[in-house]
């Protein structure tokens, strides 16, 4: 079945545009994070031109993360409070992001940017948590199954002025942190062009030192309001939201989430994280092949709507 | 063989030019399968059908008759990268901006057109592909790689010999335009060829434009714009709920 898309101005199929969303729903469910870094280069790859990729994506990202988030909160799995205080810096950073992404955008190598930047996060990001994960992993074997010991040592995190109780993740630290750290993956998303889920869970696991089960649940709360702020503002300025691409996306992918919010559930923290970290290495890998290596096509036809 | 006919011609052409001095000999009534394209939300590429007969005042003329159909999408200047290898990454270095490329360009011929076009008529008519994408001659590469980029996406195509000529008289062919089919006026032009000269030419337009739901959204998107991004969200969050909450009643079940 055939479906032309308005905006994108291109016919796909629509099954597949099903399936896609629903993979990236149920990773998304899994591991909490939004999944824009899977989908947008899924759909370059399908032939939707660049621009309207990124902007759709985030409005794809908005249906699963929420839906995610009702399987979550159903199970009190979110820290709202936590959520609240890491929106404040998110949106701060988002907006400022934004601002670099069109200077950059101006003067001309926006694409090779955003490029370096998946391949660097993603790349640090991955491999921190693969040798985390595995460490983890070994340990929990060698215990017989028993989670490992909590870290007690929180470092500067705790030393700072402002503090605050966070029941649900059973911590008390000072709100800089989070608001920092919400505000780092808020401009690192309107940059990237994604909900920064994939930066924003590690960091509350290795900064923040909250419990990975409420991380997912968190990142999400957070990850909507992100995705939902680039998604008008990409409408607005751009005109490249397309809404029947999001709407078969967005179907696929609230159901893919209901089940990967299920088996995340069922897994365990260290095969979530394990997981997770062989994702985004991948994903890594690919795009920096595609910088490394010689392309067959030295030329390229610029994108009129953006990117 | 040849000699006897140029002879002939050279003989009779006067007599003819005599006879009528100011009507075209060959005319194109030409007709179109379609002379619109509906880009509807199932829209899947179409094949536009496109025939004709040559009407004639005069006798026929005695050399070959050939005929030429292009049909050009809307036009756009467009902005060309080239990548070259820096510090180890391939990034874009040089960049270029085509004055006009056709978004989609088709070419149909009746017999190869390195034996029935020169390179002057294409010259003056821009008849083929190269001739269509605009170019001052520092951009050479940079238009030729648009060609290339366009042919690979089969928006840009020639087929030779596909156009049927029947006595001389009666043509066809059939044109496909492709799925991911933009909006605006296809531009058709029929050519009609003798010895390698166009003797005769005639222009239509194909209108392709969204209806429905395609149009409705896409006005939306451009006029009311923020609007169109409120109810995407609202759409999205509607989904999420929805899904939530059916699969909370399919685990009560």
């Amino acid at each position: 079945m055939q479906i032309y898309l308005p905006i994108a101005e291109v016919s796909v199929n629509a099954i597949l545009l099903l399936g896609l969303g629903g993979i990236v729903g149920l990773l998304s469910g899994m591991f909490g994070v939004g999944g824009g870094f899977l989908i947008t280069p899924l759909l370059f790859f399908i032939g939707i031109p660049p621009a309207v990729a990124v902007a759709t994506s985030a409005n794809q990202i908005v249906a699963s993360s929420f839906s995610g988030l009702l399987a979550h909160l159903k199970r009190k799995t979110v820290d709202l409070k936590m959520g609240l205080v890491l929106l404040v810096g998110g949106l701060i950073g988002a907006g400022l992001g934004v601002i670099v992404f069109n200077y950059l955008r101006a003067l001309g190598q926006v694409d090779l940017l955003v490029r370096l930047c998946y391949v660097v996060f993603l790349g640090i990001v991955g491999a921190l948590m693969f040798v985390e994960g595995l460490r983890a992993w070994q340990r929990a074997r060698r215990a017989g199954g028993t989670p490992p010991a909590k870290r007690k040592y929180r470092g500067w995190v705790t030393a700072l002025p402002l503090k605050m109780r966070f029941r649900t993740s059973g911590l008390y630290i000072s709100v800089i942190p989070p608001v920092l750290v919400g505000f780092a993956v808020g401009l690192l998303a309107a940059i990237m062009g994604v909900g920064g889920g994939f930066i924003m869970v590690p960091a509350m696991i290795y900064i923040l030192h909250m419990p990975t089960k409420v991380v997912i649940g968190t990142s999400l709360f957070q990850i909507i309001f992100v995705a939902a702020f680039t998604t008008l503002l990409h409408a607005i300025t751009n005109h490249t939201v397309d809404m029947a691409l999001a709407l078969f996306l967005l179907v696929g992918g609230v159901i893919g989430a209901q089940f990967g919010t299920r088996i995340g559930l069922k897994m365990k923290a260290e095969q979530v994280r394990l997981l997770l970290a062989l994702l985004v290495l991948v994903v890594c890998g690919k795009l920096a092949l595609e910088l490394l290596l010689r392309p067959s096509e030295l030329y390229s036809i610029a994108d009129p709507g953006g990117l | 063989m040849r000699r006897l006919l140029a002879g002939l011609a050279f003989l009779v052409l006067p007599l003819m030019a005599e006879a009528q001095p100011s009507v075209v000999e060959e005319d194109v009534v030409l007709g179109l399968s379609h002379s619109r394209v509906r880009i509807t939300t199932n829209f899947d590429g179409s094949e536009i059908l496109i025939f004709g007969a040559i009407r004639r005042e005069a006798p026929m003329p005695e050399s070959e008759l050939d005929v030429i159909i292009a049909v050009a999408g809307p036009s756009n200047p467009v902005v060309v990268r080239k990548k070259a290898r820096h510090w180890g990454i391939w990034i874009n270095t040089e960049s270029a901006e085509i004055r006009s490329a056709p978004s989609l360009y088709a070419v149909a011929s009746s017999a190869p057109l390195s034996e029935i076009l020169s390179e002057q008529t294409d010259t003056i008519y821009r008849i083929t592909a190269p001739r269509a994408v605009w170019t001052l001659g520092s951009e050479k590469e940079f238009a030729e790689a648009v060609l290339r980029i366009r042919q690979n996406q089969g928006l840009y195509t020639l087929k030779e010999s596909s156009v049927e000529v029947t006595e001389q008289t009666l043509f066809r062919t059939s044109v496909s335009m492709p799925a991911n089919l933009t909006e605006g006026a296809y531009r058709t032009r029929v050519f009609l060829l003798r010895d390698q000269q166009v003797v005769s030419d005639f222009e239509t337009v194909i209108d392709v434009h969204k209806v429905g739901l395609e149009r409705y959204l896409f006005n939306l998107s451009r006029e009311h714009s923020l609007a169109y991004g409120i109810l995407a969200l609202v759409i999205a969050i509607a989904a999420g709920w929805g899904a939530s909450a059916a699969f909370r009643m399919l685990s009560r079940a």
